[in-house]
């Protein structure tokens, strides 16, 4: 039977707790509001991108010479997987459900003989993938220092990404990064973003019969889009990945906060308990004395 | 006046404008570009440069590089890698900003450095001189 002071201490310590996920949730509910506006603030680029590039995709499909970028190395061998987490703790299980989601793909790929590599993007994927797959991680990035997640970010990523594709060190690239459904769900998510897959189920603006005229050609404008599709799709993900990661830390920190009540409430109630006992005792020992005079 | 061009323009982190207008001159990479509405469908890359929108007697400019320009009937799109209204643009701001980059290029102790430096010279350069 803990003391009254034990208790007492508890219930102050769980109150601090508290104190702290009520505001790590407001914050989360504050950032997530902005972090779902960029999202949407980006979407009118990556539809039209989308759209352009699905238009150009269908004009050169069946060419030998259309970009590696579109049509793949033509091997399977080498997998890259860039993983993209938060930085932080608190969200709940909203990193380690990427992460997991990555490894499960490496097991299957290993398991067929494929050769793996890693980029890790934040904290918590490196940290969380470093033990097992330490050597496979190729190349590793951050946004500790970064306070709003820009195109520049994205941008510098896929860089190192199809400067790696270049110099021929993988086939494949495939992307995992959580999803934003709504504020309850986030889906982790794995998309290849090597070699590319014209998005489907994209309208393509009806020409009345006119062609295209294309100023370059037609696949110097591929090979300059699509490495700016690439980050794009970077970018899209990171955007929805700060989004999940808020609306995970938001649900996280609104259990633990009700939990922490719940805790109070309880130990409250066996402090009181003590406390009556103890004034109990008291009693009987007093009568007890003056019954024995 | 006849038919009225439809125009877009977004750069990755927002949309700047989305509109119809007369006319819009856009800096493609092989020349300058004056785009009517009904204009036969086409896809350019854009060099960094004023992209001039018409509009009656209203001009617009804005700074993009880098990027896309998609005609098709639908209108005229600009996918920029980076724009930002002309009205943001402050000439003695750049000017200050270029010469501070040029001290960053010359105080570059490694490569890397120099490379990321030289390259944001280029681009306020390139502001400078659409400017």
């Amino acid at each position: 039977m803990p003391s009254l002071k034990d208790l007492k201490n508890r219930i102050s310590s769980v109150k601090s707790t508290q104190k702290i996920t009520k505001a790590k949730q407001m914050v989360a509910a504050a950032k997530l509001r902005r972090a779902e506006e960029r999202a949407k603030e980006s979407r009118p680029y990556t539809e039209r991108m989308e759209a352009v590039l699905a238009n150009l995709a269908a004009s050169s499909e069946g060419n030998p010479n259309a970009p590696r970028l579109l049509s793949g190395t033509g091997k399977d061998k080498t997998h890259l997987l860039i993983v993209a987490t938060a930085d932080k703790g608190l969200c709940g299980g909203f990193n380690s459900s990427i992460v997991r989601l990555a490894r499960e793909r490496i097991t299957k790929l290993q398991g067929e003989g494929k050769e793996i590599k890693i980029v890790t993007v934040g904290r918590k994927a490196d940290d969380m993938l470093k033990r097992l797959y330490g050597e496979l991680i190729i190349w590793k990035t951050n946004f500790m220092e970064v306070r709003q997640i820009g195109f520049a970010e994205a941008h510098a990523i896929a860089e190192e990404v199809l400067k790696r594709f270049d110099g021929e060190e993988f086939d494949v690239a495939t992307l995992f990064y959580g999803k934003f459904k709504n504020v309850v769900t986030q889906e982790p998510t794995a998309q290849q973003v090597i070699p590319a897959e014209a998005p489907e189920g994209v309208e393509t603006p009806d020409l009345k019969g006119a062609v295209y005229e294309y100023e370059p050609d037609e696949e110097d404008i591929l090979r300059e889009l699509l490495p700016r599709y690439v980050a794009v799709q970077i970018f899209r993900a990171l955007l929805e990945n700060v989004a999940s990661e808020q609306a995970a830390s938001m649900t996280a920190m609104d259990n633990a906060t009700r939990n922490a009540g719940e805790m109070i409430d309880k130990l409250n109630l066996q402090y009181n308990r003590a406390r009556q006992a103890q004034i109990t005792t008291e009693l009987i020992e007093i009568i007890a004395g003056a019954e024995a005079l | 006046m006849a038919d009225k061009l439809h125009f877009n323009l977004v750069s990755p982190e927002r949309e700047l404008m989305s509109a119809d207008v007369d006319q819009v001159d856009i800096p493609g990479s092989e020349g300058w570009m004056g785009v009517l509405a009904n204009h036969s469908p086409l896809m350019t890359t854009l060099a960094p440069g004023m992209v001039k929108i018409r509009d009656g007697s209203d001009e617009k400019r804005i700074f993009v590089r880098g990027g896309f320009a998609e005609i098709s009937p639908a209108g005229l799109t600009v996918l920029a890698e980076e724009a930002m209204p002309a009205e943001e643009l402050d000439a003695t701001a750049i000017a200050r900003q270029i010469k501070n980059a040029e001290e960053d290029v010359a105080d570059a102790d490694t490569d890397e450095k120099k490379v990321s430096a030289q390259q944001a010279l280029d681009s306020l350069k390139e502001m400078q001189a659409a400017l």
